[in-house]
């Protein structure tokens, strides 16, 4: 397959970014400034993320385009309202995790964001349970561009008047030079701000402007460490097929109505699990010093008991200290209990965190 | 000090007398990125020509960093394992990460001068 490339990548060129491949498309890593830098520029400022290889899959139908949809997304579709979005995902027979998402209600129906690395698979298995009248297309014309940080609203209120009104995790229509832009208040940073999603002919504007504004690139390298001092999940890392929901700790993420009527893939194994408890759970670790405990790293008890492993970890620039989530043995699953890393053969001590490992700012 | 040395791995090795120290490359730090750990080896220790001595952290992945020489390491940098971000600020001078008692200097001739270091990086950026 050939390496894709997204609507800004001239532009990224320019503004010195490193580029990597990443599902696909060729993408800024970081850019001049570096991972730090950008991180924390984001959270005392803001920054922007280029995140249009992201899938935005449009779904229009009647009333049974719900039916279809909640037997693979476990959210209360029935009571999202209008310009309303929810974190969920698509599960399996095992109730096992497909991909995680954003799922937006629309005029038309909903609009899902997936992951890019997944949307090619997930446009399949959600089509397996849409009717022939249902329509469906991922939007290779729009580009999806982030902007997060605390002076985000300010700063995009000034372009785009009204955007300062919606809520956490509530969208609308904004026009932009004549053209529509859907804008959600969201994003996986555990700050405040906005998800654009914009036709590609207007976005280079949108990015000049933010330049103009002192809003600074941020790569995926900055991404990375944003969403993981706040808590959030990687798919592909923190989750995947052979995880459910609520080994992951995102039983939160699973509608009331759903939980007791099911009706989706995978409710038998996950009703097991609400009842009876995991083996296992996604918790914070905080490794002791500043040894970083990477995806991978075993992690034992204090006895010296394999209990389980590390699903993502780094260096988190705002909180100062290595950051990492895992999955460990529901026994030693408690807040504070101590525990040991294994890094390049040596052990070092850790112990299970409370997340986020840094506070969210969302505006709700 | 003596001229520094380089080899192909982006350490510098500097002798005085019979002791080296050693450290990475500025272009070394440029490829990794923000250093945020760095392990050092204990004094004591005897390390092999290109053997594995000490380990550099970016937020971006972990590297070995090889000793360029044989010896016996007489000193680490403490100073970069308590503030790892130095070794992107200096990391040809202040920041160095160990130093050891030369075993043989011959091994010095296999190393690069400066002029051969900075083509050999130009020939082969990452």
């Amino acid at each position: 397959m050939e390496i894709q490339k997204t609507a800004l990548y001239n532009l990224h060129k320019n503004l010195g970014a490193k580029f990597v491949p990443f599902a696909g498309y060729e993408m800024p890593i970081q850019y001049k400034d570096g991972i730090v830098k950008e991180h924390i520029s984001t959270r005392s400022y803001a920054g922007f993320f280029d995140v249009s290889h992201m899938g935005q899959f449009f779904l229009e139908g009647d009333g049974t385009l719900i039916d279809g949809l909640e037997k693979i997304i476990p959210a209360d579709l029935k009571i999202l309202k209008l310009n309303h979005s929810k974190y969920s995902f698509l599960l399996n027979d095992n109730g096992g995790i497909i991909d995680d998402l954003i799922i937006t209600k629309t005029k038309e129906g909903f609009c899902i964001i997936l992951n890019a690395a997944c949307k090619e698979n997930d446009v399949k298995e959600i089509s397996k349970f849409l009717k022939k009248d249902h329509k469906s297309f991922i939007n290779s014309d729009l580009s999806l561009i982030a902007l997060q940080g605390p002076k985000a609203v300010e700063i995009l209120e000034k372009l785009i008047q009204g955007v300062s009104n919606l809520k956490f995790m509530t969208g609308n229509n904004f026009n932009l030079d004549g053209e529509n832009l859907y804008i959600t208040r969201s994003g996986y940073t555990g700050e405040d701000g906005f998800e654009i999603s914009i036709p590609n002919n207007k976005v280079e504007m949108l990015i000049k402007f933010f330049i103009e504004n002192k809003v600074n690139p941020v790569g995926l390298g900055a991404r990375d460490t944003l969403r993981l001092e706040a808590g959030l999940c990687l798919y592909g890392h923190d989750l995947n097929e052979s995880t459910n929901p609520i080994e992951a700790n995102l039983k939160w993420a699973i509608a009331k109505r759903r939980r007791e009527e099911g009706g989706f893939n995978g409710w038998k194994k996950i009703k097991e699990l609400i009842v009876g408890g995991s083996d296992k759970k996604r918790v914070g670790i905080l490794p002791e010093g500043r040894i970083i405990a990477r995806e991978n790293t075993k992690i034992f008890s204090d006895q010296g008991e394999e209990i389980g492993q590390i699903t993502s970890g780094t260096f988190g620039p705002s909180v100062n200290a290595s950051v990492a989530m895992g999955y460990i043995n529901t026994k030693f699953s408690e807040i504070g209990t101590k525990i040991q890393l294994e890094v390049r053969g040596k052990k070092y001590g850790g112990k299970v965190s409370e997340l986020p490992f840094f506070k969210k700012n969302y505006v709700k | 000090m003596s001229e520094k040395k380089f080899s192909k791995k982006h350490e510098w090795v500097s002798v005085e007398g019979d002791i080296a120290t050693v450290g990475i490359t500025k272009h070394a730090t440029e490829l990794l990125g923000d250093i945020v750990f760095v392990e050092v080896p204990e004094a004591g220790k005897s390390v092999d020509k290109d053997a594995q001595t000490a380990v550099v952290e970016s937020t971006k992945a972990a590297s070995d960093v090889y000793s360029p020489i044989s010896g016996e390491i007489v000193e680490s940098n403490k100073s970069i394992v308590d503030d790892p971000v130095s070794v992107n600020t200096d990391p040809e001078g202040a920041s160095w990460f160990f130093k050891l008692k030369v075993k043989d200097k011959s091994e010095l001739d296999s190393l690069m001068s400066q002029g051969e270091y900075e083509k050999f990086v130009a020939e082969n950026p990452s």
